[in-house]
This record gives C-alpha cells, structure tokens and sequence, in this order.
C-alpha cells in the first residue's frame, strides 16, 4: 500500500487519482474497505450483503489501466450502494422481508454507469423499508447505527450508505431521496449528500417508493465527490420516460468556491419559528461564512411550504400504495408459507401481510385511502394542485436568489428507539427536505458544525432547477471556509 | 327500427353500446421493447417491464399512438393534444404490476361517429372516446392450480367505445363489422377475432319506449364473432324484457356469451363494486401531440371502405352491391382499382372477374388477395383482350386459369397456347360447313322446326375451333348456313 495514500481519510478523487496514476492499485483500496466493512459493520449494521465480485471489478480496473486505457472517471473507487437499487445478480432486498431472496435479472442505470465509469460495488446498505422512514429503523436487517455515536440512528432512509463512509468504509455511496432521504442521513453523519433535480438521473431499475418525487444521487466526503459521481450517472435513460434529455455538465471540472455577488436566499418561513438551539447556530455560522466570502444574503418567502409535510405524504403515500402493488407473492418475493386452502384474495393479504412491515403498510394504507373514490378530490388532487403552487412559489422566490440555504433537519440524529413508536413526529422531522422533492429542485446537505454532543449538523442548500452547478459552487464554498467540520472524525475511526 | 323487431320487443326499445378492443399491430409492446407475435411459447415474449420487476419503468410505443391518432382521425374523432396516462389499479395474478396502464379522464381520442349500412339503410353510431392501454396476461385455471401467461401483458390496445345509440342486434353487428374493416383499412389492427385481437364487449339494457332515461345495462363479453355479437345481443335483450315481465331485478353485471349455448351467463355470482383508484401514472409523461403531427396523419389517411364504395358506384357505375364486396378491404380495392386502370376502362367487366373467378380461386386456395398469383395488371390486360376481341370470354377463362398456375402475362399465354380468337370469316365458314355435312339428321331436324338444335351445332363449332372462334361470328355465320343462305 502506498504511504502517500491514507485510505481512511481519502476521498473519492483523490482515491481516483491515485489508482489512475499507479500510486494503488484498484484492486488493494477495494481489499483495504472489504476489511473495514468485515471489521466495522457488525458494530454499524450499514451493509445488507457485500458484492462477492468487487474484487474481481477492481482487477479489471486495473487491467484497463495497464493496457493504457480510460478506466473511467469513477476508476477503482468502491461505492457502496443502497439496496434499493437493482444489481444484476446481486440481492437486492429493499430492507424488506418481501425481497429477502430477491436476485434482479437486470441492472439499475445508475448501477450500469457507475461500473462502466470505473467504480466498484462494494455491497448493498441498508435503508428503511423501500425508503420509507427517516431512522433507517425499519429494516429487515435491524436499525443502522450513527458512527458518530452508535446509540443514535444514522438518519434515513438512506442510512446504510451515509454510515458506511461515516465509518469509512466506503469513501462515496449512492442513496435515494424522495422527502429528504439523502441529505438527512448525509447531515447526521457529517457528509455530502446531494439530491439531483428530478430526471437527472434515470430512475430505471431503482425500486419505485414515490415516482414523482424519487431521485437517486451521491454521497461522499467532499463537494467535488458528488460532483463527480453526479457526472458519471447523470444523463438521459432510454428506459425512464421522465429522465432529461440535458446537457450533463463536467461539474467536478468547472467547480469554484467563489461565491462574491452569489445571492443566498434564507426563506423568511423557516427560520421563524424556534430552532433547536444547535442546528439554528450551526446554520447561522453556515451563513456569516458565505457572508464573509461575499455572497449576498437576501430574504425570500415560501408561505405555501408550510403544507409542504402534509402534501408531501398524500402525494408520496398515493404513489406508493400503487408501486407497492406489484408485489403481490406470484413472480417473485415472499409468498406465504400458509396458502392450503385459502383463496386468491387470501394469498394476498397473507403474503403482503406478512412480507411489508409496519411504515410500509401504514403508508400503502394512507395512500390507498387517499385515492380511493370519494377521497380522491380531497386529498390526493388537492395536494397535487397545492404541489404545484409550491413549485411555483419556488420558482418566484429564484427570481430574487441564485441558490436557497435552510437547515436539513429540525433537530441533529436522535436515539435509536426515541421516535420509533410516533410516526408524527418522525414525518414532521421532514419539514425542510420535502419541499425540494415536491418542486423537483436539486438540493444538498452540507456538513456545516456539530451539537453540544458532538453529533453533526449539515445545512440544506436547494438551487434553480438543473442548476446544480451554483449549488456546488456554494457547498465548495462552505466546505473551504469551515474546514473544521470536515478535520472531525466519527469515534470508530 | 323496422317494424318486425318492433313486434318483436313488444314496448320495450332496446339500448346498446360497444366497447371495441383493437390490438395495435405494434411490433413491440405498449411500454416496452418485447415482441408482440403471436404463437410464441408460453412467456417468451417478455421482459422486466411486462414482469413488473422492481424498479422496471414504462416507455410509451410512439407508433402506438401514431396508430392510434389514424384511427380517431378516420372515426372523426378530435385528437387531444395532451393526453394522460392513468393506472387503473386491481389485484389479479395476471395484472404483473397491480395496475393496468390505461386512459381515464384524459384520452386520446374523443367525440367521433361511425356511418355505416344496415340493408341499405345509412346509419350512425357516435364514438365516446377512443384510448390507449396496455393488455393483460392470459390466465388458465387447472383444478388445483392456475397457470399465467404473460406474452398477452403489456400489448397495445385502443379501446374504441361507442355511444348507446344501437338499436338492435343487427345494428350491433354491422357496426362491429364497420369498425373491424375501418382498422384493417387503416392497417392498425389485423382484426383477428379468433386471436383476441379484436374483441366487442357489448353494454345492453332495455327500457320502455319513450322512457328517457337509461334502465341497468348489463355487459357481455367473450364474443368473437360478429354473428355471435348479433346473437348473443338479441338473447340478451329478450332476457332483460323476460326479468321485467317476471317482476325480476336487472343487477349490473358482466356476462358471458356461450355460442355453443346460444346463451349469456352471469361471469360472477355477485358483481363485486370496484374501485380503480385511477390516478396519473407519474411514470409517463402526459402523450403531447402537435398539430403537425396530426395533419401529417390525416394527409395521409386512406379513404375509407363507405366512401370508396360510394365512389365506387359513380366512378365505375358498378352496382351497389358489386361496390361493397369490392370495398370490403383495402387490398381488394386497391386490387380491383388497378384492375381497371390495366383494362383500359372496363369497370364492369373488371369488377366481374375479381369477384367471381379471382374470389373464388383466392377463397379455394386460402390465399389473401396480396398473394394472389395474379397481379392486377395481370388481370386488366386480360380483359382488354377481351374488349380487343383478341380472345373470347370462354378463352378468358382458360387463360385465367393458365395465369393462376404460371403467373404468366395474358399475351404470353395466348401466344404460348395460340388461344388467339379466331375472327377469320373463311375459316370459321369451312368450320361450319364440315359440322354441318357430318350431321346431316340434326340439320333435317332443325330445318324441320327444332331450333333447340341451334345449340348443338355452336357447340359442334366450337369444338371443332377449338373454343377459339369468335362467338358472335359462330352465332352469325351458323344462323346463315342452317337457314340455307
């Protein structure tokens, strides 16, 4: 192994360029994380199942650069991936009961790309049941643990991939987010996690929770990270109707950290009521800091967000009790072991009922209730044209600002166990993060400080429709300017 | 109405309207790249998106909705620029997704009508609304077990639905007929009632003559073919008026035909209420269509089996009925068309020969009329040698045949076989002179006042010529020599 390289520190690119230039070899920096993962994770619980093949992926990484050819953008880094994307051949479980021995015959187009950029999977995380939940609690495989202190959740849904780099044990992953499922897990474990705009990436072969508002996008250690890996799977899919025919822009080459005259709108709506004292201070700091690098702070007006959660969770619940219906126990997935004798319908509920877990079915039974006939107008139209008005509202407010700032999460990660039993609660703890979904606007949490206890608080930046690149330019910004957030590391390292 | 099916439902009036299935002839499916042919071995015409994989995503067949913009043009149908997909959600094992894709409050195609003939009799029928959606899979049940097939899941289909302005069973049936030759004209739907790419499910109900409102319709399914469209709606209309003569409750309810039983039965014991909870499929895209598109389509739209047969009869002064058997498909007219154009004008005698020998040889032999051996100038060249008076009818025939086994030109095979129409006046006289000097007791009959023998004689002529003598020169010169002129 190369002394120049500490592994547990590096990012993404650097990793890259290190392999690229011979410094490692692929297939050593995939063997130095399959060791972390084998040591680390049955404290952390982030992986589902480990890619038997990574290593086999690395060697061929390896290969192509001995041949002198283009390993890819992505060349030898190991990604973890969140089980809710289709790997061909490899399990792919949603942390479900209902996919527990379900092997895709196909690949995601996200999982395609970033093998054909070079990348290896190096295995499947854990997430709350088909996205659903905000703790990574609800899953098959039990709750994910926080690495910045394992009696905390990890945030979720896309808990599994924001703790196997908190744990370093993956350098970059990918989530999904569809009412804050990457950032939120991304600002509890002190990382980058950026939702794309919707139909930046394909959403082909990614298991649907909600598909008006499902993105999936990266996780990293750094801004140029997840401005890299959004290069690599970024990009219209011939197979997903509502992916985007446009330009994918090289953002991990054009990023600055140059914010002068950048107008940062603070939506006066969020910051009116009481804060948790950590996150609001945590924000503040965020915002004297783009402040002092010349960025212009203006107040915007969002009052429609304040509908954000509950319209949020009609449209997301409508779309999902209708995607969740394919499994139904007769191709694949769990079928129940008690069918002698019992009719069609039977067979059914038994095996629905037996394969989903609780979220699930509350959120199939919210959702089926909100289109059933006679409910239809009020709830689930009504919350579409209130969805729309939102969007519209966000378009105006980016009339008066280039990027938007906000906190992620009302509160830093709380105790494994504390929310579990008060789904309210944990629903209204997405009041910042929805509204980006709603609106289709990319957004990204930003590691920004820590709580009294230590744990970490990102802040949420939200940018104009397929203007990632501002985003990025800010988080750079940030990023630079509060380089002691990023010198902390989680006690297990 | 005519005044026999009056009697035949006494005061009650009969309400019918007709959901047509047209199959797209897609070559791949509604939303993905699987082949839609038939007769390929159970679910091999499948892939992840007909499976309803997790994480599989629907595409939509833009030829699909090209098709499906031709046929709401030719019904008369606006055009919706902006239609939506919806998800029509219900379990069944062979409904892989839980949800059909189809078109609910926003369809393709809307606000059409349909003209056709009942004994003459010009009638129309409005069309509700035409959309697009994806099919099932196919289920069969074995005691214990059930089977799936999914080749059947995710075909395109236009579901075209009819006003309740059908009176009758015949009405029904010729309407399902008019709309079964328009989408073969159109070359959308191949129309094969026996593969289920053509299916007429039927909404009956009865009420009391001047009764405004419409009473409980009950709807038919599982008929597949138009004979059984008539039947199975007349069975079904004397059954409802039988219920409210007993002081029996019509209960809406799907039925089925049983052709071998001439009678429709209830598919479940107890309809169950159904609530799709269609709403948008946020998978697609609404379906934008500009206008361009539209006209593009229409611009090129063929002309349609009613109006052809119209012109038809004025073009070509053919009968009426000659101008429907010729309309009845596309190929046949086109067929016919270039028939005539190759014959120089001959309409009547075109028309003729199509639909006596050709017709019949194409129906022995199970042939369509694009395979036929004979092509159409084939055909027209070899009337105008009848109209040149190069071969004779009788000749025609011989010559017709030869074209169906060879495939040769007409000239050819008059040449070949040297069946030129003898017009010689001298060779035709010597003809006659031979067969009249070798039947000399048919002659004293015939003088004698026999003039039935006038028959055995043309017969003895032509014999003799081989067929090959002009008909009309036998006829004249033979009446001369028997007279003794």
């Amino acid at each position: 192994m190369s002394n120049s390289l500490n592994l547990d520190q590096a990012t993404c690119s650097e990793i890259r360029d290190a392999v690229r230039g011979k410094k490692v070899s692929a297939v050593e920096v995939t063997n130095h994380f399959q060791s972390r993962v084998k040591t680390l994770d049955p404290k952390i619980n982030a992986f589902v199942s480990i890619n038997e093949k990574a290593e086999e992926a690395a060697k061929a990484v390896d290969e192509k650069i001995a041949r002198g050819e283009d390993p890819g953008i992505l060349a030898g880094i190991p990604m973890a991936v969140k089980d809710l994307l289709c790997t061909k051949g490899l399990k792919t479980t949603a942390s479900s009961k209902m996919l527990a021995n379900f092997i895709p015959p196909y690949s995601a187009t996200v999982v395609k790309r970033l093998e054909a950029a070079g990348a290896v999977t190096l295995g499947k995380t854990s997430l709350d049941e088909f996205a659903m939940g905000s703790s990574n609690e609800n899953a098959a495989t039990g709750p994910v643990r926080n690495p910045w202190n394992p009696e905390y959740v990890p945030g979720g849904s896309s808990g599994g991939s924001a703790a196997a780099i908190a744990a370093r044990m993956a350098p970059g992953a990918i989530g999904t987010d569809t009412g804050g499922s990457i950032r939120q897990p991304a600002s509890f474990c002190g990382l980058f996690g950026m939702k794309p705009t919707y139909g930046r990436v394909s959403r082909y072969g990614i298991i649907a929770f909600a598909s008006s508002l499902d993105q999936a996008g990266p996780m990293a250690l750094s801004t140029k990270d997840c401005a890299l890996i959004l290069e690599a799977i970024s990009g219209s899919c011939e197979f997903d109707s509502t992916s985007a025919s446009i330009e994918v822009p090289k953002w991990s080459e054009i990023l600055t950290d140059d914010v002068k005259g950048l107008r940062i709108g603070l939506p006066k709506e969020y910051f009116a009521e009481s804060m948790d004292a950590d996150v609001e201070r945590v924000t503040q700091e965020a915002i004297a800091a783009l402040k002092d690098r010349g960025a212009e702070i203006v107040e915007v007006s969002l009052p429609l967000v304040k509908h954000a959660v509950p319209v949020y969770y009609l449209v997301a619940t409508s779309e999902a009790s209708s995607n969740l219906a394919r499994y139904d126990g007769m191709r694949y997935g769990h079928r129940t072991a008690d069918a002698a004798g019992a009719d069609l319908d039977e067979v059914y509920s038994r095996s629905r009922g037996e394969g989903f877990g609780s979220e699930v079915k509350r959120r199939i039974m919210l959702g089926t209730y909100a289109l059933s006939s006679g409910y239809y107008d009020a709830f689930y139209q009504k919350a579409s044209q209130v969805r729309r008005l939102i969007r519209n509202e966000f378009l105006q407010a980016f009339e008066s600002c280039d990027v938007i700032l906000s906190p992620v999460s009302t509160t830093p990660a709380f105790k494994v166990g504390e929310r579990i039993n008060d789904p309210l609660q944990m629903y209204l703890n997405d009041i910042f993060t929805t509204s980006t979904n709603l609106a289709g606007l990319p957004g990204m949490s930003v590691p920004a400080g820590y709580s009294a206890s230590g744990l970490p608080i990102g802040v949420q930046l939200m940018g104009r429709h397929f203007d990632e690149a501002r985003m990025f330019n800010v988080s750079l910004a940030l990023e630079n300017a509060l380089g002691a957030v990023k010198a902390r590391r989680p006690h297990v390292i | 109405m005519s005044s026999e099916t009056e009697n035949r439902y006494g005061d009650y009036e009969p309400v019918i309207g007709i959901e047509i299935h047209a199959q797209l002839s897609t070559k791949s499916k509604m939303f993905c790249t699987a082949s839609t042919e038939f007769g390929a071995a159970d679910n091999e015409n499948i892939c992840e998106v007909d499976t309803a994989m997790p994480g599989a995503l629907p595409v939509v067949n833009k030829r699909a909705i090209e098709f499906s913009v031709r046929t709401g043009l030719a019904l008369g149908c606006d055009i919706r620029k902006r239609s939506v997909f919806s998800r029509k959600q219900y379990f069944y094992p062979d409904l892989p997704k839980g949800y059909q894709i189809s078109q609910f409050d926003l369809p393709i195609c809307e606000h059409g009508r349909v003209d056709y003939l009942l004994e003459g009799e010009k009638k129309t029928v409005s069309i509700t609304r035409a959309h697009m959606e994806e099919d099932a899979g196919k289920s069969t049940h074995h005691g214990e077990y059930s089977l799936i097939n999914l080749n059947r899941a995710g075909t395109p289909l236009l579901e075209i639905v009819s006003g309740p302005d059908i009176r009758s069973p015949q009405e029904a049936a010729e309407y399902a007929r008019t709309v079964h030759k328009i989408v073969r004209y159109l070359d959308i739907c191949d129309g094969n009632l026996e593969e289920g790419s053509f299916r007429c499910d039927c909404n009956v109900s009865v009420r009391k003559r001047g009764e405004k409102e419409f009473r409980t319709r009950v709807e038919i399914k599982n008929i597949n073919s138009f004979r059984f469209v008539e039947k199975a709606v007349e069975y079904e209309i004397l059954r409802q008026i039988d219920c409210y003569e007993t002081g029996e409750k019509i209960v809406q309810e799907t039925r089925l035909y049983d052709p071998d039983k001439n009678r429709t039965v209830a598919m479940r014991a107890k309809e169950e209420a159904h609530d799709y909870r269609y709403f948008p499929d946020p998978d697609l895209l609404p379906v934008e269509i500009e206008e361009s598109f539209i006209e593009g389509i229409r611009s090129a739209l063929p002309e349609l089996p009613l109006k052809r047969a119209e012109r038809f009869q004025q073009e070509y002064k053919i009968p009426e009925y000659d101008s429907h058997v010729l309309t009845q498909e596309k190929p046949l007219a086109d067929y016919y068309e270039a028939v005539v154009k190759a014959a120089g004008g001959n309409a009547k005698a075109a028309s003729n020969w199509v639909m006596t020998e050709l017709m019949r040889e194409l129906n022995d032999s199970k042939k369509q009329v694009q395979e036929s051996p004979i092509s159409a100038e084939h055909l027209g060249q070899m009337v105008a040698l009848i109209d040149k008076g190069t071969i004779s009818g009788k000749i025609a025939k011989t010559v017709f045949s030869e074209m169906w086994s060879s495939g040769k030109a007409p000239e050819v095979i008059v040449k070949e076989k040297g069946l030129v129409q003898i017009t010689d006046t001298s060779a035709i006289e010597k003809a006659i002179d031979d067969v009249i000097a070798a039947s000399p007791n048919e002659l004293a009959a015939y003088r004698g006042g026999k003039e039935k023998l006038f028959g055995f004689f043309v017969g003895q002529v032509m014999k003799a010529t081989r067929g090959q003598a002009s008909p009309d020169l036998v006829n004249q010169l033979l009446k001369k020599k028997l007279a003794g002129e």
